[in-house]
């Protein structure tokens, strides 16, 4: 390729120029490629909602029943049971995810004890989500039978599934969030004499603030669209229980158990609540992600 | 004279006591408690996962033999059996998402971390965090829309789309970290001796971090493997072997799907089954965290 003798520079060859104007094309055309399938994500489902959107109106997000011999449709049940399913989720693993991201980010325990920790934990994210609807149906729903009024599937068993999913989510980006917290805040406080716990408390948590909610909005998301393991043990019941014993039904369930054998409306409705599913999981995600950026940058 | 003045009017003797933790102020013993709830919920937090684990362990493997991974899957209280075929086709469906996402993600991420600077790359990468967090059953009703309309059938290419939008959004954040952590100087280097900017990505950047950009295509795989809800109605499921004579265009065993199938029936000879393909899942999913955990812990380059 190179001619020794040959010292006068020479222009590149026109072909390797396309190419490279080729390559770096190409690159950015599988770029917005990205952002294009969010958009075509958003068209579609809107598109094929858009039946029962002319059909039922809003008056589907309030109407309760779910009848397709009489082709009356209604998301409340589902609505109600995805917010109250997640709700309890968040209520049970906030604390327990701020304890353990404040457990492992102090100097309790040695580095390699708190690494494997902080791997176990983020094994339990990894684990899908079937295996533990099935761990659920066979483990969790007997137990909680023998100790609480629940007589088979149910809200609370969905609910303290979910729980366990979404901890690693919540546990993750508090501990990231606090570790980015200025050592010199930290100083300061315990050279003004507070202890370990006041320092936490009263200033590294306060500072740390916008990356937990980021974390926390982050495992909403995830709570509200969880599909196999609440769809194996809410019980599917499509009416509003108050009762976390009784069984109760999830936008997502509904999508799992109905959609293979929908036809005509039911498709519609079916796609209408699968849109107002993730309208609702977008706007919590941009949240989320705007809050955790926000974090990455002080 | 001075300091006569002021022994005369404060007290400036020091107690050393006084510095000394006490064990019972009430600030100690708020701190003590505190540590201790946190360790609790530490605690806590692991316990499922070693529950789920040991239930896997002891349900899994008794259940496995030779026969589950050869065998088509039982009807009802039949004994023996096994689930080949779901594990031919989950490994089908992750192979086609694979083959879709990898060579996109990978390019974008190219861009991303090589040709890119500024308001773009930063809303690109916002699109896939939120790509990310969209509920996997949104992905299989897109999955649904777009292709099992309109080839009017479900199909392991259905799924396999499915896969690969799940997939995109890890493989991008992976490789796009991987390219990050090569150093600037190669690059500089590779344009020194005259390499056009394809010619050092590809020679260069890309062989340098070619171990992490694997480390995060597995981590995909075995999210992929384990998804169940994009494919309830893409792939849907079968009790027979793909047929390649069809094109795969005919609906399509998978071992997440035939764990919930076989979880929500009442017989035991499916149950069991159930628990083997989770055990299978899980195996799959501890090795890749694993591997990809001691291949993630010497990255220098």
């Amino acid at each position: 390729m190179s001619n020794h003798d040959n010292r006068k520079l020479q222009s590149r060859p026109a072909i390797e120029k396309y190419l490279d104007v080729s390559f770096f094309w190409a690159a950015k055309i599988f770029a917005l490629a990205i952002a294009g399938v969010l958009i075509w994500i958003t068209i579609q489902v809107a598109i094929a909602a858009t039946p029962a959107i002319s059909e039922f109106g809003l008056g589907f997000i309030v109407t309760s029943s779910w009848n397709p011999v009489t082709k009356e449709y209604g998301v409340l049940p589902a609505i109600y049971g995805t917010l109250v399913s997640s709700f309890i989720a968040l209520l049970i693993s906030v604390p327990i995810g701020l304890g353990v991201a404040i457990f492992l980010s102090e100097d309790y325990l040695s580095p390699k004890i708190q690494r494997t920790i902080v791997f176990l934990v983020e094994l339990l994210a990894a684990v899908p989500s079937v295996v533990y609807g099935l761990w659920g149906i066979f483990v969790l729903i007997p137990f909680l039978k023998n100790i609480t009024p629940l007589r088979g599937p149910g809200m609370l068993p969905a609910a303290l599934i979910l729980s366990v999913m979404i901890l690693p989510t919540i546990a993750a980006i508090s501990r990231d969030a606090i570790s980015n917290v200025p050592i010199d805040l930290r100083q300061a406080a315990v050279g003004l004499g507070a202890t370990r716990w006041e320092a936490i408390l009263q200033i590294i948590l306060p500072a740390a603030s916008s990356g937990i909610i980021g974390g926390i909005m982050l495992a909403l998301g995830r709570a509200l669209g969880e599909t196999m393991a609440v769809t194996m043990l809410i019980g599917n019941a499509n009416k509003v229980n108050p009762s976390v014993f009784a069984p109760s039904n999830t936008i997502s369930s509904l999508l799992a158990n109905q959609f293979a054998e929908a036809s005509g409306l039911q498709v519609g409705a079916l796609m209408y609540a699968a849109l107002i599913l993730f309208a609702v999981t977008l706007l919590v995600n941009v949240l989320a992600q705007v809050l955790v950026v926000r974090l990455q940058k002080i | 004279m001075t300091l006569e003045f002021s022994q005369n009017n404060l007290d400036y003797s020091f107690n050393p006591a006084s510095l000394k933790r006490n064990p019972s102020s009430p600030r100690t013993l708020f701190g003590l408690i505190m540590t201790g709830i946190a360790g609790l919920f530490t605690i806590l937090a692991i316990i499922p996962l070693l529950i789920i684990l040991v239930y896997l362990l002891g349900k899994g493997i008794s259940s496995l033999s030779l026969d589950v991974f050869r065998e088509l899957p039982p009807p009802p209280l039949v004994e023996g059996g096994g689930f080949g075929n779901a594990i031919l086709g989950t490994v089908i469906m992750v192979g086609i998402g694979a083959a879709l996402s990898v060579p996109i993600g990978v390019m974008a991420a190219i861009y991303l971390s090589e040709f890119s600077k500024g308001k773009l790359a930063d809303w690109i990468r916002f699109a896939t965090n939120v790509l990310s967090g969209v509920p996997s059953i949104i992905i299989g009703v897109f999955a649904y829309t777009v292709v099992v309309l309109t080839t009017k059938t479900y199909s392991a290419w259905a799924g396999g789309f499915a896969l690969a939008i799940l997939m995109l959004p890890i493989i991008v954040r992976t490789t796009d970290e991987a390219l990050k952590l090569v150093p600037q100087e190669v690059r500089q280097a590779s344009i020194g001796v005259g390499a056009n900017d394809y010619q050092t990505v590809l020679q260069v950047v890309l062989p340098a971090a070619i171990p992490a950009i694997i480390t995060g295509v597995t981590l995909a795989v075995a999210r992929a493997a384990g998804e169940t809800a994009p494919l309830l109605f893409t792939a849907l499921f079968t009790q027979f072997w793909p047929n390649w004579d069809n094109l795969l265009v005919e609906p399509t065993a998978s071992l997440a799907v035939l764990v919930y199938n076989f979880a929500i029936v009442p017989f035991q000879n499916q149950q069991e089954l159930a628990w083997a393909a989770a055990f299978i899942l899980v195996l799959l999913v501890l090795l890749t965290s694993i591997i990809s955990r001691i291949a993630t812990a010497k990255r220098t380059y």
